[in-house]
């Protein structure tokens, strides 16, 4: 992912203060434009530091959580709705309060926000394997296979994402019954968020391979009689994945979105494995009854994790910008 | 021209039929028809009789064709949840619908028009980096968690507005209802218009300032002051009337994103549209309604995109020229 190199970066500069130059690739980084392009917008600093956070917490849930949610012994439901500390009836050990089942919020989100975003990269991930995979075939062929894959994209790019992945999702829920909805759960979003945000990556790669496939080093290789699926797999596709890069962190934040949505209205994630969105519909229920910590926190923190990484992939469109959409 | 409007339209015509055989498929093999038809006290040769009867033992092609010809006389079959007709459902909840997103579209376009102008002219000014960087919480913002906040602030803590539902309807003709005529109805609506439109709200303001800011870069605009003329005459009279066209390509694509949307917003203020019941839909793998609305929306989605497509052909004439 694009921004580990930011990432890579921020610890080039810790170590080129602390010793000598830093030698070979880690200069490269430091001295590069998009480096400094990084260090000169301020907000995107803040952003890349935030979403690093965000991300370091949910990695390290299980260590950093002060209670585990999913430990019944440990919970105990003369707890439940406990309000944040600042409220009155507050318990000093569950920092924002406790949800109805007595499990501690701070926790929760860590560890929701944890499933949201292996969902999130899970979904980018499989989106951009299927879109690259299928505009490469398209870009290359050329003819009908071309024509056949891009009017399946242009059909799909009239309906929105979540349309289609709600429908896949009842269809999924349809074939498979609802007995089994727990162990599913997290492949049929997983496939039905793929579906959904390929074409992006399709288009964009199929129209960088029309433009590679004609050049010297490609006829090249076919000439000396390599086969097609190795031009593709090892020549072309490194030279159409810098756009692609783009593409992700931006799909990114749209996939958590998309993914709270869908546990939000029921058909993502189960409450047994709760993402920040099954955290949000859980706590719908007691607003109404004044325990509004419940939905609002999870909101907050879906809300943050998704506004850092959308700033950091919109610096990214603008500092590399290819003219792409 | 004429040669364009067909071409456009035979696409349309064979994305309909795509999206008809999708939601054939949908609603012949998920799931047994039968099995939602008939008790389980119904013999196998009772249900082959149905069967044959139902026409399910033809060829898949004639089958097909039975279903598109009904389909184009909005005859969706029988919903599995509710025991009527699919069209009937529709049709009591399609007003609702389509109250609510005219009215989040026009609350987008009124809203977000002018503070694009404003940002687009006053590029510098503290107000804009304000409406930009609130634009931008817009866009993170999932939609339905902008729904619950509203709940929260003006439903629960404050207690405006109400939360769920329609207010008090009234019966136009024989089966429009509309909450446009009551004050408990235009109350229930605000709060889901403005969910429903915040996110084309920031779209369109963004477009529009940066529409501005381009086109008073341009010439004319240079001319038009060099001439002398008033500002306000310069800004809406010269530069606005071009900052238009692409407003009115996206409102007309953002419609179709709107009533898609509305599935969600529905949901949250539990507004009686046709969202919420294909949610529900979902929810209990309720196939005919499901294959319905796919079918409803993707007609509406092809006819906005085609009627968009024509109206680019006839305000921006550059388009006319190069084309056959």
């Amino acid at each position: 992912m694009p921004y580990v190199s930011n990432e890579e970066a921020k610890a080039a500069v810790a170590d080129r203060s602390g010793s000598q130059e830093a030698p070979g690739r880690l200069s490269k980084i430091v001295d590069s434009d998009l480096f400094h392009s990084f260090l000169r917008s301020k907000v995107t600093v803040v952003a890349a530091c935030g979403t690093f956070i965000l991300f370091l917490l949910a990695i390290l849930a299980p260590w950093v959580a002060p209670h585990n949610p999913f430990d019944l012994a440990s919970i105990s439901i003369m707890d439940a709705r406990v309000p944040p500390v600042w409220m009155e009836y507050s318990d000093p050990s569950f920092l924002l309060g406790t949800d109805d089942q007595g499990r501690d919020l701070l926790s929760g989100i860590f560890y929701g926000m944890r499933i949201s975003l292996i969902v999130g990269f899970c979904s980018v991930i499989a989106a951009a394997v299927l879109g690259i995979t299928l505009g490469l075939v398209a870009g290359y062929m050329g003819g009908r296979t071309d024509a056949v894959i891009m009017r399946i994209a242009d059909v799909q790019l009239t309906f929105p994402a979540i349309l289609i992945a709600l429908l896949i999702d009842g269809v999924a829920n349809g074939i498979f019954g609802s007995l089994d909805r727990e162990v599913f759960a997290f492949y049929i979003l997983i496939v039905s968020l793929a579906l959904s945000f390929w074409v992006q990556y399709a288009r964009t790669v199929r129209g960088s391979t029309m433009v590679e496939k004609n050049k010297e080093y490609v006829q090249a290789a076919r000439v000396i009689g390599i086969p097609s699926v190795i031009i593709m797999a090892r020549h072309i596709l490194p030279n159409v994945m810098g756009p692609v890069m783009v593409i992700a962190t931006i799909n990114l934040a749209l996939a958590i979105v998309t993914e709270a949505t869908l546990s939000f209205l029921g058909v993502g994630m189960p409450p047994t494995q709760p993402s920040l969105g099954t955290l949000i519909a859980v706590g719908n229920d007691f607003l109404y009854s004044g325990e509004w910590w419940i939905a609002i926190f999870p909101g907050l923190a879906l809300a943050l994790l998704v506004l850092n990484v959308n700033l950091l992939g919109d610096w990214l469109r603008d500092a590399l910008n290819p003219k792409l959409r | 021209m004429i040669g364009f409007a067909t071409r456009r339209l035979l696409q349309a015509v064979i994305v309909m039929l795509v999206v008809a055989l999708l939601a054939f498929t949908m609603f012949r093999f998920v799931g047994d028809p039968i099995n939602q038809m008939v008790g389980i006290e119904t013999s196998i040769e009772e249900r082959e009789a149905l069967r044959e009867r139902l026409g399910l033992n033809d060829p898949i092609a004639v089958q097909f064709y039975r279903f598109i010809s009904k389909a184009a006389r909005f005859d969706f079959g029988t919903s599995y949840q509710f025991r009527q007709p699919v069209s009937e459902l529709f049709a009591k909840r399609i007003p609702a619908t389509l109250e609510l997103s005219l009215t989040s579209a026009l609350f987008a376009l009124i809203v977000g028009i002018p503070m694009g102008i404003y940002a687009g002219l006053n590029r510098e000014s503290p107000i804009s980096k304000l409406f930009l960087s609130v634009s931008l919480v817009g866009i993170s913002l999932p939609t339905f968690f902008i729904g619950i906040l509203l709940i929260f602030l003006f439903s629960v803590t404050l207690q405006w507005l109400p939360s769920f539902g329609r207010g008090e309807t009234v019966q136009i003709g024989s089966w429009w209802t509309t909450g446009f005529l009551t004050v408990s109805g235009l109350k229930a609506l605000i709060l889901p218009s403005i969910t429903l439109g915040l996110y084309q709200m920031t779209l369109i303001m963004r477009l529009i300032r940066a529409e501005m800011l381009e086109v008073i870069r341009t010439d004319y605009i240079k001319f038009a002051r060099a001439r002398g003329l008033p500002d306000r005459l310069v800004h809406f009279r010269h530069a606005l009337k071009n900052t238009l066209v692409p407003v009115i390509t996206i409102t007309g694509l953002q419609l179709g994103a709107i009533i898609a949307f509305a599935t969600i917003t529905e949901t949250v203020f539990q507004w009686p549209g046709m969202g919420l019941m294909f949610l529900q839909a979902v929810q209990n793998v309720d196939i005919p309604i499901m294959s319905a609305y796919l079918l409803l929306t993707a007609f509406l989605f092809v006819a906005i995109n085609y009627i968009v497509d024509m109206l680019y052909f006839f305000i921006d004439p550059r388009l006319r020229v190069g084309r056959p």
